[in-house]
């Protein structure tokens, strides 16, 4: 693949509720920190993603609200639906077509503003599923069942990495939900959907974020310190959750295998430095970890408890506080993205990982992890 | 890796109806990748990314990239939705482009679609205005464009006889469409006689509800011409999101289109649209359009459409025919539409037109029209393109 | 299988409510319109356009909007409809009263359009060209409805 940058990014600190603010007036704020970020002005932008979701959103063309505050008017621009991974991926194939030398990508949602089961019920087949009520909770509790069940791992064992991003939270200015907790406090918080607690799941926040992709002589021209896209990959399983095996994340394996190749990746356990993972909820982690092949099916638990995956570990994993320190569900996976930028910049602060070089972020779309977009960045082109 | 030229090299259509409950959407869509396939003799397993759109609220279904696996054929495979309203069709179109352009993936499928029938097709058009500013008042597509009409009647003079015209040409050009939705040849007076809906617009002025679905694949020039010996090659694409406030429009003419258009020419070398484009598959989404955008599209100066029209030159057979399948007044299923006007100037190009087929199509066109007056533009070429 | 085989499922009367956050510009439109039966625009720093609604940014210059002014309360039809066909009302479940006036209104001192109901009046009727001025609703409480309709001066 040719050299592709990422040369800016945008994040407004993610919030249980931007009661003053619609989303034009996020995206502007978040376009406007990513370009500043660059170095750039909207006039060196030469074409526009906005990723969004007309459910969420409560409005059908749900990209039309943020067009102004984007950029849009003079250029060639186009809106995604799903998470933010898959429209910087479009975005990225923007460039590579050879079209346009810089893309903006743009994610915003605020959960603050619907119910979110309602949101999500819609998500399950309307025909069959939908009148039983289901929701993305008590979908992913039957997964985490399903995934607990197979590798014999415990409530205990899966807190541990809420109590770990929450604590790493504390070091992020952009996480909603900074907090010392003790995994028996996850264990004593309310069981909302067997065996998912409350501090297993993540929140419901409002947030928006961007990045700028160049090619490399723009990314060049342009930044001074750009990340470069080493691959990226995206896969979607089949729909129905009978037709899974729920506990065997195959379209994330399917995704990774293809990122890595692009990025030359053959050992991921060594060659990656730090990753951030869709951890929607606390199991996530560690079965999402598993699916990217930096451990073995059912080895990410132990791993997490003799500490690898902390700030300090191995493989710092979520360093960031992750999504269940804030869980803007549109932006989340663009937010992985920034984050990795962050880290591999060396601007990490606290929760830097030194000498950070490779960064594997992961975003999904779905019920229970169906399609998954996993992207590796690197310090060095 | 270097950008690669596209091609679109296979399409497929259901038969649209009012009313398909026949099938659910999955079935729908199931249909329509299984005729593109057939079409580009390629099995599912030659696919290597799917591009697939719809607009969320004509079915209520969230997640429609996961949702239509089964029919779509994306079970672990790429798949990404795009959405922009109206114009979902030709972003996809679009999409699919820089998606084979970009070298990531040598053969993609895109699909638009919608059960218009599942809903309120009003009421959920509605809901893509601002929820503080436009709902009270908006009333969906029609009223939008009723504006924009009657902006543009009042300033050129023009009568609802003269864009009556215009559906009677697509109504006439959709009996030659074994796929399009309405296939009845009506007069003037028929059109004019037709329920005021909102005025100046008439019942028979405007585009129907449809339950379609349409795929397209598109190829990169490495393999293009294997899979079908005349290609439609892919010379351009462009568009527009002007604005975000209908308030902010400039009704009676439209931005998007201008701008969108104007960009395609300079990109791609034309110089005079109106000679050098042999058909245009033109997103009209109700008569007046075909007299104000194809003005804002080049082809003839401000003011003129109504003469150009009714000089027959649009028509069948004329210097420049538009929409001889009969175009959206004839067939609309919404997040398939614009995908659908991509298929038609394709299949001309191709020369797979049957009765609708204009001879010696070199160059086509189609466009997609959405959102707040929004415009995809997307040109075609038998020959590929050198540049 | 014949045709009436083919099941139907209803939604029934799922409905998904929301809170939308109007934000910084709009809560000031509808805090004077409420308060003090006042229209607000407000004037990009760029290009001087005076946008109503107001709004952050200028979409054409890409800068935020900061000056704010009084426009109208009169203004002038730019263009309109009259909306004649049945349709449900998303806000309301139930079918729109039709027909209806709906025009674009430009207000005086301002550079784009704000949409709301006109009157159908035999009397004087509804045109491109025609000044109007708003109805206030007597109990206003700060959303689009506080004003009725516009009523045609001419």
């Amino acid at each position: 693949m040719e050299n592709i940058a990422i040369i800016g990014i945008g994040m407004i600190p993610i919030k249980a509720n931007y009661k003053t603010h619609n989303f034009a007036d996020m995206a502007w704020e978040t376009v406007n920190a990513a370009l500043a970020d660059a170095g750039i002005s909207i006039k060196d932008v030469d074409n526009v993603i906005t990723t969004s979701n007309d459910f969420w959103d409560g409005r059908t063309i749900s990209c039309m609200a943020v067009g102004d505050a984007s950029g849009v008017r003079e250029k060639n621009c186009s809106c995604v639906e799903g998470d933010g991974t898959f429209g910087a991926f479009y975005g990225m194939a923007r460039i590579l077509s050879g079209s346009y030398g810089t893309t903006l990508v743009t994610g915003h949602t605020k959960g603050s503003e619907s119910i979110s089961s309602l949101i999500t019920n819609a998500a399950f087949d309307p025909i069959y599923e939908r009148a039983l009520g289901p929701d993305m909770i008590s979908g992913c509790a039957m997964q985490a069942r399903a995934y607990m069940e197979k590798h014999g791992l415990t409530s205990r064992q899966t807190a541990l990495v809420s109590v770990k991003n929450h604590g790493n939270a504390k070091h992020n200015p952009y996480a909603q939900l900074p907090m010392d907790i003790s995994v028996d406090d996850v264990l004593a918080s309310e069981m909302i959907a067997d065996p998912l607690r409350k501090l297993d799941c993540s929140p419901v926040s409002d947030g928006c974020c961007a990045i700028i992709l160049a090619n490399e002589e723009k990314a060049k021209k342009l930044c001074k310190k750009p990340v470069w896209v080493k691959g990226a990959a995206f896969t979607s399983d089949a729909y129905f959750l009978g037709d899974r095996d729920l506990a065997d994340p195959r379209s994330l394996v399917a995704a990774a295998k293809k990122a890595y190749a692009m990025a030359g990746i053959t050992d991921p356990t060594k060659q990656i430095d730090i990753a951030e993972v869709y951890d929607a909820f606390s199991y996530q982690e560690l079965m999402w970890l598993e699916g990217l092949g930096i451990c073995e099916p059912g080895q990410a638990a132990s791993l997490l408890e003799k500490g690898d995956f902390a700030v300090n570990g191995k493989l710092p994993v979520n360093a960031s506080g992750g999504l269940l320190s804030g869980h803007p569900v549109i932006a989340a996976g663009l937010y992985r993205i920034a984050e990795c930028v962050r880290q591999l910049r060396g601007e990490a602060g606290a929760v830097q990982k030194d000498g950070a070089k490779t960064a594997v972020a992961q975003g999904l779309n779905g019920v229970a992890g169906q399609s998954h977009c996993v992207w590796v960045l690197g310090a060095d082109k | 890796m270097a950008k690669k030229r596209v091609a679109v090299v296979g399409t497929g259509q259901t038969m649209h109806k009012s009313h398909r409950p026949d099938v659910n959407g999955q079935e729908l869509i199931h249909e329509a990748v299984k005729t593109a396939l057939a079409d580009a003799e390629l099995t599912i397993n030659d696919i290597d990314a799917i591009v697939i759109g719809n607009m969320d609220h004509f079915e209520g279904i969230n997640y429609v990239d996961c949702w239509s696996v089964d029919g779509s054929g994306g079970w672990m495979k790429p798949i990404i939705k795009l959405t922009t309203g109206g114009t979902t069709g030709s972003t996809l179109a679009i999409g699919g482009y820089h998606m084979v352009a970009s070298g990531l993936f040598e053969k993609v499928l895109i699909i638009g679609w919608e059960k218009n029938s599942e809903s309120d097709t009003t009421g959920a058009i509605t809901t893509a205005f601002d929820p503080i500013w436009d709902r009270l008042v908006f009333a969906g597509a029609i009223a939008g464009l009723a504006a924009e009409g009657m902006a543009y009647m009042t300033e050129f003079g023009i009568t609802d006889k003269d864009a009556a015209r215009v559906s009677v040409r697509d109504r006439k050009h959709a009996c030659n469409n074994p796929y399009a939705q309405l296939r009845q040849e009506v007069t003037l007076e028929e059109v004019l006689a037709s329920p005021m809906l909102s005025d100046p617009i008439h019942l028979l002025d405007v585009c129907p509800r449809t339950d379609g679905a349409c795929a397209v694949i598109m190829a990169s020039e490495d393999v293009a011409q294997k899979i079908c010996p005349t290609p439609a090659w892919v010379w351009g694409t462009a568009n527009r999101h002007t604005y975000t406030y209908v308030g902010d429009l400039n009704l009676g003419e439209i931005d998007s289109m201008k701008y969108a258009a104007a960009e395609l020419w300079k990109k791609t070398g034309i110089t005079e649209p109106r000679k050098q484009i042999d058909v245009i598959e033109l997103y009209q989404p109700y008569s007046f359009a075909g007299i104000i955008w194809i003005e804002a599209m080049g082809i003839i100066p401000r003011g003129k459409g109504a003469e150009y029209i009714w000089s027959g030159a649009t028509d069948m057979g004329g210097e420049l025919p538009i929409n001889p399948s009969g175009g959206v007044i004839a067939c609309n299923p919404i997040g398939a539409t614009g995908l659908i006007r991509c298929a038609e100037a394709c299949t001309q190009i191709m020369g797979k037109g049957g009765a609708r087929q204009v001879p010696d199509v070199n160059l086509a066109v189609s466009t997609g029209f959405g959102g707040c007056f929004w415009t995809d533009i997307l040109l075609y070429g038998k020959q590929k393109p050198d540049f | 299988m014949a045709r009436g085989d083919h099941l139907v499922i209803s939604s029934g009367d799922a409905v998904q409510p929301f809170n939308y956050a109007v934000g910084l510009h709009g809560s000031k439109f509808f805090h004077e319109l409420k308060e003090n039966r006042r229209i607000v625009g407000i004037k990009c720093p760029a290009c001087g356009k005076v946008y109503t609604p107001p709004r952050r940014v200028c979409g054409d210059c890409f800068v935020e909007n900061k000056e704010w002014l009084e426009v109208g309360p009169q203004g002038v039809i730019d263009t309109f409809t009259i909306v004649r066909y049945a349709f449900i009302d998303p806000e309301t479940g139930k079918q729109k009263p039709v027909p209806y006036g709906y025009g674009f209104i430009r207000f005086d001192g301002a550079d784009t359009r704000f949409q709301h109901f006109v009157e159908l009046n035999e009397a004087r009727p509804i045109k491109i060209g025609a000044r109007v001025e708003p109805v206030f609703a007597e109990e206003r409480k700060g959303t689009i409805r506080d004003i009725l309709y516009f009523r045609i001066l001419d």
